[in-house]
């Protein structure tokens, strides 16, 4: 049986994995919220699950592939690609610096 | 004809035989529409150009000689849906400003089938809410009483729907976002086998288990809409490969025969009296159409919710880390690209996407995969086991659709009390099965004095999503439940 | 001993220690479409023209993955042995880069298309080795972010641009045991596993085009130590050049830390082309968490043993089992071996005249001489020029038999280059055939001899370096058609009868 550890979650920790700036209040709100949900997901701890495998998918599909062909009608115009854009600069995205530790 | 109470059958068939034009539908729709809308808020965005000229497309081809299934009938889009050209929000402040450069598969067939868009509705942010609170813009009313809200996550699918204020729509059902809402607002609401209908331009929430399908006011209707809209997709590779034959068509009026499972875990008394005479009534409504009554047991039923708030954040922590201001979307600028990520995620998600992307991240991270998510993708395979052993003993699981009639807005600030909300359509969502809510009677809420719509749910074994609407027909034909109710907004009849 | 001003290690401490190799590569696989919509997979467009919903991770856009890029991994893997798994499957491996639409690529995890094989190589000498693979297997390529800056480079940037063409374009990840001991042994390897994607046809691994990128882990330990030294990560080397020195200047880096008593940290380095060193590239704990899990669009893949069977039939000799032919089999030298094995058209087309002329030695001088000085003046290639391998087997036949002398079989060949046909008919037609007639030559040998006292004076006198002069002279004579073997022979034969 495994042994879960809903007392252990550091939402900071967590927050940065997502990319996700959390104020003090927000923290101070969700912390008891997650642990929680979590303590409400421990129960199934109870269910037996050895030799059972896991369903990534419900539905028995396999090999669902595409011809290596060109879909011309899918491309996006590069005025198209780039009109949702926050910021842009000779035909490129265009984002803040990208810290060496962002690699 | 009327094209503001009628069926979408009769206008379809109105317009195919040139007794009304498209055009005509669309006019008269357009501020009917409008004025409902200002009661119930059930859009984001009204499209009345992209009507009208749908309505000339539609019209041009009818003359030409087509004949289309949906000639003319007026659909509303759940707003996590692409149409190109237009705002795409998914109700989040994120997308605030994003115009779709394509459209949805789905949303593509409706319009290929001769629908006519009358806008984008309103919904939970990212589909994740069972009340449409959770919306990033507004609040979506319930038609049936303005203090109450719609379900969720398709609240303005559903409440359009339910007011008149569109004859079909198009939500999209994760744990239960179709069937809840379609319970709260007396209309019909359709979650077909995972994978009939394809995802492609669908706004992901967890992807295993979302799948679009259909509100309308009638079972028939309902079926009218998923016709239209199923099939293999190319863009979908986990679009289903089989054919979907027709439902439409020829379906049936009785239930003789018919095994219907009433789910031994799934006990209605603990819901309240009222709730629980309501549905005990309405197993013996589909006994009196000749079904037999079946006890099946779902031992892991009760683990559904548990495994769902796993699986779904967990999917979706992956599916928004898109959202990243980069590409299209929110930005609020940092010093480096980490700093502006976590600003615009900050600002642009609200808590409750929040909440399921942390949890969801917490479940896949190193050290917990195996005791959450893993675990959880386990229990889906028992649970899916267990339907798969109820089926055996019956054709259809007859069940409530939700734990409750519409309760009233912030009603509910324990995310984890609104998950329950759900309690019945997530392990039929986490099995991938068809399933659907059809109106089966009104319940006056202990908080309130208006009778508020209930709804059935029934689900069979994937892929029999002809025999389960026939079910289904059966029950609404003979009951008639929905018309016992009337919405309290203008324009109703 | 470390030198305490340069910091270098000298190279008999170099020698007490061994260094511990493992190469990852990634390899753009040659598609028409990209991994998972079908956007060109092309290189040199403008910014964002080769995009749709689908690789710029528009809301709602879903990877159907491309039929050719799964066969052609499949193909990889078993060019080197590799067994073929019956289940595969698609993961997400989630992390936060600006390049990267979705934020999550996805790759493959716990089971790949590919698992173990054998990577054989040989070095610039000949020498012959062996690394094992982990496995092969299929990702999609990110976008490509370029630094605002002055140089380009990430320091000092304050902005970045971001070129999505190339974000979701099929790549192999080819992950190499640490079987490898030297630089020269990771860059034959990795020579090696490109010459067979080339041969393969599944890359055409373009260095310039960044087509084949790799990173490498790099530990050192005493030789004969049985465990493994703490390892460093080099990433960024995009050419063998570049790999070559970076793991040189990494062992080198490695060695005079152990030596100046310190430890090695186990991390990630950069390989800085143009200082030519690696540098720290420290990264926050939590970016290695990249929260694999199985991708919930996509559906897995069932490879049933009859499926990679039929693949299989399909192979045709690899690269490496070439050259050991031609090494082992023809008698050919290493260096030679090489150069025809690294140009498949060439090789084949040789084969070919191996195969007519039962001469491999001869027809590879033929090959890599005067044809490839021909091919490379008219800048045609052999295999695509007028010579057919039947030609050329002719000739070389024509030589062996000595029915040509060389200066003749150099023009016979000249004139096949321009018009094509048959050597012999050149031959004849030119009047090219070789005078082997004893009399004959004998004949003009005293022809010279008469004509030229002083030089048979000097011969007789011990000068016997003159013998060249001599049968140049019997060949002009003869107007190049003499058998110079048979020429030298009765010069001789007279010039040491007195
Ligand atoms: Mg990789
Ligand atoms: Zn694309």
């Amino acid at each position: 049986m495994l042994v879960m550890a809903s007392d252990r979650i550091d939402i900071r920790h967590v927050a940065r994995l997502a990319r996700l700036a959390l104020s003090d209040a927000e923290i101070a709100t969700f912390a008891p919220q997650l642990a929680n949900l979590l303590s409400f997901v421990d129960e199934l701890t109870e269910l037996d699950t050895a030799n059972v495998a896991a369903t990534a998918q419900v539905v028995p599909s396999r090999n669902v592939e595409r011809a290596d062909a060109l879909r011309p009608e899918t491309l996006l115009s590069h005025d198209a690609a780039l009109a949702n854009a926050p910021q842009t600069q000779g035909g490129y995205f265009r984002v803040p610096r990208i810290l060496a530790e962002d690699i | 004809m009327d094209p503001l109470h009628d069926s979408a059958v009769a206008i379809a068939t109105a317009v195919n035989r040139g007794e009304m034009s498209a055009a005509d539908v669309a006019e008269t729709v357009i501020p009917h529409v409008a004025r409902i809308d200002a009661q119930v808020d059930a859009y984001l965005q009204l499209t009345p150009e992209l009507m009208r000229a749908q309505a000339r497309r539609v019209d041009a081809r009818i003359a030409a000689g087509e004949r289309l299934p949906l000639a003319g009938v007026p659909v509303a889009i759940k707003d996590n849906m692409c149409l190109d050209g237009t705002r795409t929000t998914a109700g989040s402040k994120i997308l605030g400003n994003f115009v779709a450069p394509y459209t949805a598969t789905a949303v593509q067939r409706l319009l290929d089938a001769g629908a006519l868009p009358i806008g984008k509705t309103n919904l939970d942010e990212f589909a994740m809410g069972s009340s449409g609170e959770n919306s990033a813009f507004k609040k979506t009313r319930n038609p049936y009483d303005l203090e109450r809200v719609p379900g969720g996550s398709s609240a303005g699918s559903a409440a359009s729907v339910g007011a008149f204020a569109a004859t079909l729509s198009l939500g999209s059902d994760t744990g239960g976002s179709i069937r809840e809402p379609a319970a709260f607002c007396n209309v019909v609401g359709f979650k077909p086998t995972y994978g009939r209908v394809s995802r492609y331009g669908l706004i992901a929430f967890a992807s295993s288990l979302d799948q679009i399908g259909p509100f309308a006011r009638s079972v028939e209707d309902a079926a009218l809409a998923y016709d239209a809209i199923a099939g293999k997709d190319p863009l979908d590779a986990t679009s289903i490969d089989r054919a979907a034959e027709p439902t439409a068509a020829n379906l049936p009026r009785d239930l003789r025969g018919v095994r219907v499972g009433i789910v031994k875990e799934f006990d209605t008394a603990g819901l309240g009296t009222s709730i629980d005479t309501c549905y005990r009534n309405a197993y013996d409504e589909l006994a009196a159409l000749g079904a037999e009554l079946v006890e099946v047991s779902l031992p892991t039923a009760k683990y559904g919710l548990a495994t769902y708030y796993l699986i779904a954040p967990a999917e979706c922590s992956s599916n928004l880390a898109r959202f990243d201001g980069v590409r299209y979307g929110l930005r609020v600028d940092g010093a480096d690209v980490g700093e502006m990520y976590e600003r615009t995620r900050a600002a642009g998600f609200g808590p409750e996407v929040k909440r399921r992307i942390l949890i969801g991240t917490y479940a896949l991270s190193s050290g917990y995969y195996d005791a959450y998510y893993l675990k959880a993708q386990k229990a889906r395979t028992r649970i899916a086991e267990d339907f798969a052993r109820a089926f055996e003993l019956c054709d259809v699981i007859a069940s409530p659709a939700a734990s409750s009639p519409a309760f009233g807005f912030n009603a509910k600030s324990d995310p984890v009390a609104m998950y329950l909300m759900d309690y019945y359509t997530i392990p039929v969502s986490l099995a991938g099965l068809p399933s659907l809510s059809v109106p089966c009677g009104a319940v006056v809420p202990e908080d309130g004095t208006r009778a508020m719509p209930m709804g059935l749910q029934l689900a069979s074994p994937l892929f029999t999503e002809r025999a389960l609407l026939g079910y289904a027909h059966a029950y609404e034909q003979a009951t008639r439940h929905a018309d016992k109710l009337r919405p309290v907004t203008e324009g109703a009849r | 001993m470390i030198d305490e001003r340069t910091g270098e290690v000298s190279a008999e401490t170099r020698a007490r220690y061994e260094a511990v190799i493992g190469i990852e590569c990634h390899v753009e696989l040659k598609t028409v479409s990209k991994m998972f919509c079908g956007c060109p997979n092309a290189f040199g467009s403008p910014p964002n023209t080769n995009v749709c919903p689908v690789c710029l991770a528009l809301p709602g856009a879903l990877p159907v993955p491309n039929a050719k890029a799964i066969e052609q991994i499949v193909r990889a893997g078993l060019a080197f042995g590799s067994t073929i798994p019956e289940h595969a499957k698609f993961d997400r491996k989630n992390y936060f880069y600006p390049d990267m639409p979705k934020n999550y690529q996805i790759s493959q995890y716990d089971m790949p298309l590919t698992v173990g094989g054998i990577v054989r190589y040989w070095l610039e000498d000949g020498t012959r080795g062996e690394c094992r693979l982990t496995r092969i297997h299929l990702e999609e390529d990110t976008g490509k972010s370029t630094h605002a800056s002055a140089d380009g480079r990430l320091a000092g940037a304050t902005s970045s641009l971001v070129d999505f063409n190339r974000a979701g374009v099929p790549l192999m990840e080819c992950v190499g045991e640490p079987d490898l001991r030297s630089a020269e042994e990771a860059v034959a390897f990795l020579e090696s596993l490109a010459r067979t994607f080339r041969e393969l046809g599944v890359s055409d691994v373009k260095m310039e085009e960044g087509s084949l990128r790799c990173d490498a882990n790099v530990s050192v330990r005493l030789r004969g130590a049985a465990e493994y030294g703490t390892k460093a990560e080099i990433k960024n080397m995009n050419s063998f050049r570049s790999a070559r020195r970076a793991i040189e200047s990494e062992i080198a880096r490695q060695i005079a830390v152990l030596e100046g008593g310190g430890r090695v940290i186990q991390e990630t380095r950069g390989w800085d082309e143009a200082a030519g060193v690696t540098h720290s590239q420290r990264s926050k704990e939590e970016a290695h968490d990249y929260r694999y899990f199985p991708d919930p669009d996509l559906v897995p893949l069932d490879s049933p043993p009859a499926a990679a069977d039929a693949v299989r039939a399909t192979l045709i000799e690899t690269p490496y089992e070439r050259y050991i032919r031609y090494v082992d089999g023809f008698g050919i030298a290493s260096k030679q071996a090489t150069q025809l094995v690294d140009d498949a058209a060439l090789s084949q087309w040789f084969d070919r005249v191996a195969a007519a002329s039962g001469q491999p030695l001869a027809a590879m001088h033929f090959v890599l001489g005067d044809l490839s000085r021909l091919a490379n003046e008219t800048g045609i290639a052999i295999s695509g020029g007028k010579v057919t391998p039947e030609a050329l087997a002719e000739l070389v036949e024509l030589t062996q038999n000595n029915a040509i002398n060389s200066s003749a079989a150099k023009k016979v060949l000249e004139v096949l280059w321009i018009e094509g046909g048959s050597a012999k008919a050149i031959v004849e037609r030119e009047g090219l055939a070789q005078v082997s007639d004893r009399a004959a030559v004998a004949a003009l040998v005293a022809e010279v001899l008469d004509a030229n006292p002083k030089v048979v004076a000097d011969y007789r006198a011990g000068k016997t370096n003159v013998l060249g002069f001599l049968t140049g002279a019997v060949m002009k004579a003869s107007r190049g058609k003499a058998n110079p073997a048979l020429t030298q022979e009765l010069l001789r034969e007279k010039l040491e009868q007195k």
